[in-house]
Order: C-alpha cells, then structure tokens, then sequence
C-alpha cells in the first residue's frame, strides 16, 4: 500500500467538507463539513507519521479529536439556542445582522 | 516500555498561565458550590486577583528567555511583553464586564437557555446575570496567552481553540437584543470553526514537509530540505488563513461586522483589544521564527492582503451609520496597519507591540463609552441618536471625541506616535508601497472618526436623543484609563518605545 492515497483521499474530504460549508443550509450540516474538514487534516496528520517514520503525527491527531468534541460542545449549545429561539437551524434564516 | 520521558518542565516559566488557568478552574467550582447572592463578589474577585497574579509574575519573569515541555512554549522576551499587554487590557475589560451599575444585572443574560423573547425570558429580564462570564473570560485569556508563546503548531492550534471556543459563547449572552446576539455567537462559531480547520490542515502539510511543527525545527528545515517546496507553500496558505481570519484581515474580515455588533458590548471591548493582541502575537512569532527564510514566498501575498485590509477597512468604515459597526471596521482597518508591522519583520516588531498596547486602550475606552449612551431599550447604537450628545453632556462627548482624535492619528494623541513608530520601521525596512497606502487610508479613515465629533458638536439633537447614564466606577475607571493612556502615550510614548524596544524579540533557537 503506497501511503500517498491516503494523502489523496484526505485531500478529497477536505475539499468535500470545505464545499459543503459554503454550500449546505443547515447550521448542523454545516457543522459536520467542519468536523470532516478536521478529520481529513487527521488523516493527514497521521499519513504523514507513517511516511516520515515519527509518531508526532499520531499523537497530533489525538489532540485533534479532543479539541474538535470539546468544540462539538460549544458549537451544538450555541445552535441549540438559536434553534429554540427562531425554530430553525437555517443560517440563511439568520440575516438580522447587516450593512 | 520504560523508554518514554516525561520531558522536563520549567513551572517557574509557566507560572502566569498556570495561575490564570487554575483559577479558572476555581471559578467554575465555585459556579457550582458558592450560594446565588454571593458568587458575583467571589467570581469578580478571583478574575481580578488571577488576571493581577497573573501580570506580577509576568513581569517577575521579565528577563526570562527560555524553551520548555520539549519546545511547546517558548517564554522570551517579545512573548512575555504581549502576555503583559493582554493581561493590561484584560483588567482593564474586567470593568466593563464586571460593571454592574449601569444596567440591572449586569450586560449578560441570567440564563442563556430561556429562548428569546419567551415568557421565561421576559421573567428574566431584571435578574443579575450569569457570573459564569467570569471563568470564560479567564480561560480566553490564559488561551490567548499561551497562544502568544507557544513553541509549536499543534500547542497553537490547541491555544487558539482554547480561547476561541469560549468567545464564542460569551458573544451569545447579551441581556437585551438576544437574537442578534445568537446570531453573532453563531455566525463568529461556524466560520472560525471553518477557519480553524484551515489551520490544522496547514499544520498538518507543514508537518509532512518538515517533519515536525516546531517553529525553530520548520525554520531549520526550510533551509535543509530538499523536498518540493509545493507541501510548505500550500501549508503556509492555510496557515495564514486561520491566523489572518482570528486577526480579521480582508478578505477574511466579513464576520468582524455582525460579531462586534451583536455580542455584548464588553465582550466586544475584549475582542478588539486582547483578541487583537493575541491574534498579531501569534502571527508575528509565525512568520519571524519558521518562516523568516522564505520571506520571499510569501511576503508578495501578505503585502496584497494588509492593502487590502487597510484600503477596504478604512472606505466601508466611512459608509456605517452603526457606531459599533463603525468601530469594527476602524478595527480591521487597524488589522491592516498591524500587517505592515508583520511584513516588515524583525525591525517592526517592537513598534508593533507599541500599536497594540496604543490601540488596545484607546479601543477599550470607545466601547466603554458606547455602553453609557442608552434609552429604554438599552444601549442606543445608531449613530443618528448620538446627533447632539454634546450639549447636555459635554464631559461625555469631550473624552469621546479624544478617542476618535486619537483613532484619526491627530498629533499628541497615541494614535500618532503608534502610527509614526510603526510606518518608520516599515520604511526602514523598505516596505514604502504599504507606508504610503497606510497614509492615504488613515486619511480616508480619519473622515469617519471626524464625522462622529461633528455630531455630537455641530448637530441639534434629535426628538429622541438618548441619555448618557451616569457610569459606575468600573466603567469610569475603564474610561478614564484609556482616555489617560490615549494621552500619555501621545504625548510622552518614548519610555513604552524603550519598554518594548529592550523586550527583546521571539526566541529563535
């Protein structure tokens, strides 16, 4: 197995979560573009360990995964607020802030 | 597998950010264990004695110059002055966010989880607001602290959330107009969110590159590698876009508008001055420590964006008939000015500083003052309402408009020297083309600031022209010390100049 497909495939589901931030409605869809967009930088991450021969990049992904649930954790608690105020999770929906 | 060592730790280096942290920590065990009616005075207290114990031990630290945890944080001496200048603003912040008196309850919401404009929510309107802004406002600090001195680009990334995540919820407890307030914590989380996966994966490409994130271990390869220089090329730009997006640089400024708007007024004092501070800390260790040797790549790119960022901050600033819009496009176009202090590199570090400091106060003053101008719904932010303000509050409008003076770059203001000190260096650094941009946009910006001083002067007041609230004394001590300091540093700035000047630059080694 050559390791550079998986730099391949990471930079595919970086790109796939990137558009889907810019394109997808739903505050939690948007969301989890976000989350893949992490993950690819992962998979990247650890890729690279196994290239480079150094488990730098394994343990970098370990702090990834903790930064990115404690980040779930905030951004769920702020959608959830809006979501109960507006009753909606559209971030086309929240257009007050303008001009 | 006994091979593993715990790499040795130096806690004397760490100490302010361990105190800020620990007593962060205290705070949310004291949200949980202290009775209602006394945490406010408990939880105000601890974050005044952390950030204060905090700012001693930086400056007991001062001479310190040294590389700890295995090169997760590099302590020296440009690091240690930007932990100061965050600590400096963020006391002087704690006032508006510990004020109390000017609103029943404070500026945040009881409860955060009532949905807008619900009964629950209208119950709440009176009750003293969530004093769990106090533990958040000390782990942003202590984030952003550990943001200016980190040795590497994972310790970065990890500073970076550890101070975003809570900014982030802090901008979405405002008490009144909770749905712009919603939609500011929501619009700021989902594009840093965004923002910040752009950084990890430049960390991760720079990490295939040199094979390690160290900044001093990135430099040493730069020079050594014979690898393609695609991988660190494509890394940096990712890089670059989570710092200049934290910084709000154009084009990656458009959330700085709505977020300055709608998070509460103190939270958006904090996020101009230490926000700021912390953002340029970590972009100017970036590019002076791992990629000063490839100043070539990137400096064409960085130079396009602070004309940019100055040229689009100042014009959109001249068109906003919101004062706290005003204020955040004043503030990216200060961004702007910030970026020629990075481009220039080694020389401009110090008069960087300078502006930061200069700036942090003057900004901190303009939002304590937007706090006090306010009718029956709050805090009145159009700029129509503040037509007249002069006449029946002179002393009020007086100090206002030597913020704005000061913003406008007027001699003997600090606006002036930090302006001078920072388009000297760049010209001494050959950076011409953005001193002169830099001038023409702080004259285009300069119509702004004088347009708010010929309203509050020259204009009759209006049918509804809101009262100026008499301040506590936590928001006249944040006034008074940034009127002071837009002053002193005018009139007398040469001994912050030798301040930073002998503090010394990021640790290289």
């Amino acid at each position: 197995m050559t390791p550079e497909y998986y730099l391949v495939l990471a930079a595919v589901l970086f790109t796939i979560g990137a558009v889907g931030v810019l394109i997808r409605r739903n505050a939690i869809v948007v969301f989890m573009c976000v989350e893949l967009m992490l993950n690819a930088a992962n998979l990247t991450l650890v890729t690279f360990a196994r290239i480079n021969g150094s488990l730098d990049g394994q343990i970098m992904a370990f702090f990834v995964m903790v930064v990115a649930a404690a980040e779930v954790v905030v951004g769920l608690a702020i959608i959830m607020s809006i979501f109960r105020s507006r009753r909606s999770a559209s971030v086309d929906d929240a257009n007050l802030l303008k001009y | 597998m006994n091979d593993i060592q715990l790499p040795p730790i130096d806690y004397a280096a760490l100490l302010p950010m361990l105190i800020v942290f620990g007593l962060a920590c205290v705070g949310i065990l004291a949200e949980a264990f202290v009775p209602r009616k006394h945490r406010f005075a408990v939880q105000a207290t601890l974050t005044l004695a952390a950030l204060i114990a905090g700012l001693v031990t930086v400056i007991i630290n001062r001479d310190l110059e040294v590389t700890t945890i295995g090169g997760a944080v590099t302590i020296d001496g440009a690091g240690l002055f930007l932990q100061g200048i965050i600590l400096v603003l963020g006391i002087v912040a704690f006032g508006l966010i510990a004020e109390r008196r000017l609103e029943r309850g404070g500026a945040f919401v009881a409860n955060a989880a009532h949905a807008a404009d619900s009964d629950g929510d209208k119950k709440q309107l009176n009750e003293a607001g969530a004093t769990e802004i106090f533990p958040l406002t000390l782990f942003a600090i202590a984030g952003m602290m550990l943001f200016c001195v980190s040795g590497d680009l994972l310790t970065m990334f990890v500073a970076l959330e550890v101070f975003s995540l809570p900014l982030y919820l802090m901008c979405g407890l405002a008490r009144r107009r909770r749905l712009l307030s919603q939609e500011s914590a929501l619009k700021y989380f989902l594009l840093g969110a965004f923002a910040s996966a752009f950084f990890l994966y430049g960390v991760a490409l720079i990490y295939g590159y040199a094979g390690s994130v160290q900044l001093v271990a990135i430099k040493q390869s730069v020079l050594d590698s014979d690898k393609s220089g695609v991988l660190l090329a494509a890394g940096l730009a990712l890089l670059a876009i989570g710092l200049l997006f934290k910084a709000a640089a154009v084009p990656f400024h458009v959330w700085t508008p709505d977020v300055y708007q709608g998070a509460p007024t103190p939270i958006t004092a904090l996020m101009a001055a230490c926000v700021k501070a912390a953002a340029f800390g970590g972009l100017l260790r970036v590019f002076n420590v791992a990629f000063e040797t490839t100043s070539w790549d990137w400096r064409p790119v960085i130079t396009a964006v602070a004309m940019a960022t100055m040229i689009v901050g100042s014009i959109l600033a001249v068109t906003q008939t919101d004062i706290k819009r005003l204020l955040a496009y004043s503030s990216i176009a200060n961004a702007g000015y910030l970026l020629v202090g990075v481009v220039s590199l080694g020389g401009a570090v110090g008069s960087s500083m300078f502006y930061l400091v200069a700036y942090g106060f003057s900004v901190l003053a303009a939002f304590g003052m937007v706090t006090l101008v306010r009718d029956a719904d709050g805090e009145a932010t159009h700029l129509s309402r503040w037509a007249g303000l002069g006449k029946g509050s002179p002393l009020f409008s007086a100090m206002f408009t030597i913020i704005m003076l000061g913003f406008a770059g007027i001699p003997l203001t600090s606006g002036f020297s930090s302006k001078f000190a920072l388009f000297s260096s760049a010209w001494d650094a050959n950076q011409s083309a953005l001193v002169i941009v830099g001038v023409l946009s702080s004259v285009v910006l300069a119509f702004p600031y004088l347009k708010v001083v010929v309203l509050l002067w020259l204009n009759p007041p209006g049918d509804e022209t809101p009262t100026v609230s008499v301040p506590g004394y936590l928001t006249r001590a944040v006034v008074g010390v940034g009127v002071l300091a837009t002053i002193v540093l005018g009139v007398a700035p040469s001994w912050l100049l030798d301040m930073v000047n002998s503090a010394g630059t990021f640790l290289a080694k």
